[in-house]
């Protein structure tokens, strides 16, 4: 009996791993790219010839005239898209308090808040993959004073376009209202 | 709070609502004669018989060698990774207890990775090894629960089936079909799905970013449906390749869900008996609803840390609020949190935050559910692992009524209550065992991320996952070091086989049994009462096993958090 397995054992090895490994991903490629090219190469974003980033992935930005993402914890530098990943920290880490601490501050500062300002949680705590394309309306709409001033236009200019560029909860249901702050950014230029 | 509920509710309608439907395709799959083309063709190949039954011990036999081959297959493609195609970026094979780790992890359908994907796999080691395993895995998985479910029905007969018959049929008629139908789904969503490597962007303010691609559509669809969890990327579904919006978010849920709670009714058909089907399933619903309960609030409420540094965590209208250290915006804390008890439920492992930034008892909600690893479970062995204690509390309802144990027409007997008490009791010692070890050998605690209670939380966290086949982790844990792979490699295997052949087993001997007439005396096990005794005897032996050790991480913790102590 034990002869006899070896046969099915070896074949069946190869087999699976030639229809489910190789097969079944390569097809699924075929349909994926025939029917949403765009998707399947990873939502890119151009202007013109030039790659600006992923749809879906967020990059880092960090002058006054754009809108920032949330803080990024992937390794070597925020938002490297080769490299996911979060801190990892719990909430009793002193690391974590420390760093917090210092985003608040920092945050208050570059939006010109007052000292005891409350700082919506999304913009001082990193995403889990550390490349969270999304930023809450709040965090949104406490960075437009900031960024209407850098680019000379007024308040409300700025909230209408963050208005415009909300996405709402998907199917009326799912998930929460975000900013995705490439798009916004986009809007941006384009409104100038 | 309503709208959050709502996603919850809806979850469990679709999720329910599925159960009938992919039950009887499951049922036609494991019952019906007749071959498909391409499964006459893999059975000449393989050179056996497709009408020959096999007795338990040469199914488990069967099962156990073809996945040693297939371990042995994925090891070798990945320690030649770097001779192989579809690499543009070059990466490096893994050292050999990595691969080890790697292999045995993905053949045991647990998927835990000590490496991050996108920095140490090439896209035909992401198909050709991590693919293919989830896929076989998976299938091995409802493979040993069909023989087992057949065992459970049979009558003074050996035959629990033919292995290669089930496995073969599993793939070709149930996850190749969904997942290259959800494959493409998940592409419109926004997942890649491409051979190319990697793209360079030039972002708004001049940086490069180096985008990394693959086929990771492909990846996740079985990813899901197999309750494997292994991803792509380092940060698994929290990626947004991965996880692109909270659509997917919901079908990743549904996904995980659909083939251990539709084995529940494919059991109660397979034995006539539909109503001990439900009472499984509803066992399943209440605990899971249960744990829910207890993750949710826990997120939604943040934590002092952030409340200390007058940072807003008030959920409201503009903003989710709550505990996002490791979340992501377009999730929140609704669908994070039913995320976390939904991937360690059916121990998929996938993860849509990171769950080492999660609230103490946020953190101790998925801990738990992985050490009583039956509330679904993952592909087959969930189910087996529910009808172990179904028996054990057969067994010791029946000793307080003092009659001999039955169940399913059987009488249980000393030989099975041994078999069963040994895949009840691998499970703790495994867990228990390898975090002792691991907590006294030299150097091991060098690879902790966070100190304090919260750094032996990392550490149980870990050799669960590995032994309940699950996969998640707390990502803070340095796990790629030669202790590590080695010893959570071996809580996988352990994890695994000593739960699945012993179970098998059992299934062999209840098979060649009479079956007894029902009596005054026979506890009816398809009842509400029942379902509330073995939720019971669950809870109460998983917890008395399992409390000294979630006092010394997760609870000393929360203490440690309330009193506003860091570490």
């Amino acid at each position: 009996m034990r002869h006899s397995l070896v046969r099915p054992v070896l074949v069946s090895a190869v087999l699976f791993m030639a229809v489910t490994g190789i097969a079944y991903p390569l097809a699924s490629t075929g349909i994926a790219t025939v029917l949403f090219p765009r998707q399947a190469a990873g939502s890119l974003v151009r202007r013109g010839d030039a790659v600006l980033g992923s749809a879906v992935l967020g990059q880092d930005f960090h002058t006054p005239r754009y809108f920032h993402p949330r803080p990024s914890a992937t390794s070597d530098q925020p938002y490297n898209a080769a490299s996911s990943g979060a801190s990892n920290l719990g909430p009793t880490s002193a690391k974590l308090r420390d760093t917090v601490r210092d985003r608040v501050a920092a945050f208050r500062k570059e939006n010109s808040l007052a000292d005891n300002a409350p700082v919506p949680v999304d913009a001082v705590t990193a995403s889990g993959s550390g490349l969270d394309p999304d930023i809450s309306l709040a965090n949104a709409y406490a960075q437009a004073a900031r960024v209407a001033a850098a680019r000379h236009l007024s308040l409300d200019e700025i909230n209408t376009l963050i208005d415009r560029q909300t996405q709402g909860r998907q199917l009326a249901l799912l998930g929460e209202p975000r900013v995705n702050v490439l798009a916004l950014n986009l809007a941006l230029d384009s409104a100038r | 709070m309503s709208i959050d509920i709502a996603q919850f509710v809806l979850l469990l309608v679709l999720m329910a609502s599925l159960v009938v439907v992919a039950g009887r395709w499951l049922t036609h799959v494991l019952t019906t004669g007749g071959d498909w083309l391409p499964e006459r063709i893999g059975y000449r190949l393989l050179g056996i018989n497709s009408k020959a039954g096999m007795d338990w011990k040469a199914y488990g036999l069967a099962l156990v060698l073809s996945n040693a081959a297939m371990l042995l297959l994925g090891y070798l493609i990945l320690r030649m990774q770097s001779w192989l195609p579809f690499d543009a970026l070059h990466r490096a094979a893994q050292t050999p207890d990595l691969v080890f780790n790697t292999a045995a992890s993905f053949i045991t359908n647990t998927n835990w990775q000590s490496y991050s994907g996108e920095s140490s796999l090439s896209n035909f080691s992401q198909m050709a090894v991590i693919t293919f395993l989830m896929t076989v895995s998976a299938a091995s998985g409802i493979a040993g629960c069909a023989a087992f479910i057949r065992g459970l029905a049979q009558r003074e007969a050996r035959d629990v089936g033919n292995y290669w018959v089930d496995f073969s049929r599993i793939i070709w008629r149930l996850l190749l079909p969904v997942c290259l139908v959800l494959s493409v789904v998940y592409v419109w969503q926004g997942m890649p799905q491409t051979l190319a490597s990697a793209v360079d962007a030039t972002t708004l303010e001049g940086a490069t970013q180096h985008i990394v691609t693959g086929p990771v559509a492909s990846l996740e669809a079985i990813k899901h449906i197999g309750t494997n969890g292994g991803g792509f990327f380092g940060a698994n579904a929290a990626h947004p390749f991965e996880n692109p919006t909270p659509l997917t978010n919901l079908l990743h849920m549904l996904a995980m869900f659909l083939i251990p709670s539709a084995l529940t009714y494919a059991f109660g058909r397979m034995l006539s008996r539909r109503a001990q089907g439900w009472a499984f399933l509803a066992a399943f619903i209440v605990m899971f609803v249960g744990f829910l309960a207890v993750e949710y609030p826990a997120e939604r409420a943040g934590t002092p840390m952030f409340a200390s540094l007058s940072v807003d965590q008030t959920p409201g209208a503009l903003q989710p609020g709550g505990n996002m250290e490791g979340k992501e915006m377009r999730f929140g804390i609704a669908q994070t949190s039913v995320f976390v008890a939904v991937t360690t439920a059916a121990t998929t492992g996938s993860v849509n935050a990171m769950h080492d930034s999660l609230t103490p008892v946020g953190g101790m909600v998925p801990l738990f559910l992985m050490m009583l690893n039956d509330v679904f479970g993952g592909v087959g062995v969930g189910f087996i692992n529910l009808v172990s204690f179904a028996i054990l509390t057969v067994f010791l309802v029946g000793m307080m009524i003092g009659r001999t144990p039955e169940f399913l027409g059987k009488k249980i007997e000393a030989r099975e209550m041994k078999l069963v008490m040994l895949a009840v009791l691998a499970h703790p010692f495994c867990i228990l065992g390898f975090t002792a070890l691991a907590a006294l050998w030299p150097g091991a605690a060098s690879s902790l991320g966070n100190a304090g209670p919260h750094g032996f939380s990392e550490l149980i966290y870990a050799y669960t996952s590995g032994t309940a086949n699950n996969g998640s982790a707390f990502g803070g844990l340095n796990a790629n070091t030669p202790f590590y792979n080695t010893t959570i490699g071996l809580a996988m295997l352990l994890g695994r086989y000593f739960t699945l052949l012993p179970m098998m087993a059992v299934a062999g001997s209840l098979a060649v049994k009479r079956t007894v007439p029902e009596s005054q005396g026979t506890l009816p096990t398809a009842t509400p009462l029942f379902t509330v005794l073995l939720i019971f005897v669950i809870v109460v032996v998983g917890g008395l096993t399992f409390l000294p050790s979630l006092a010394l991480g997760p609870i000393v913790e929360h203490l440690s958090m309330a009193a506003g102590q860091f570490f």
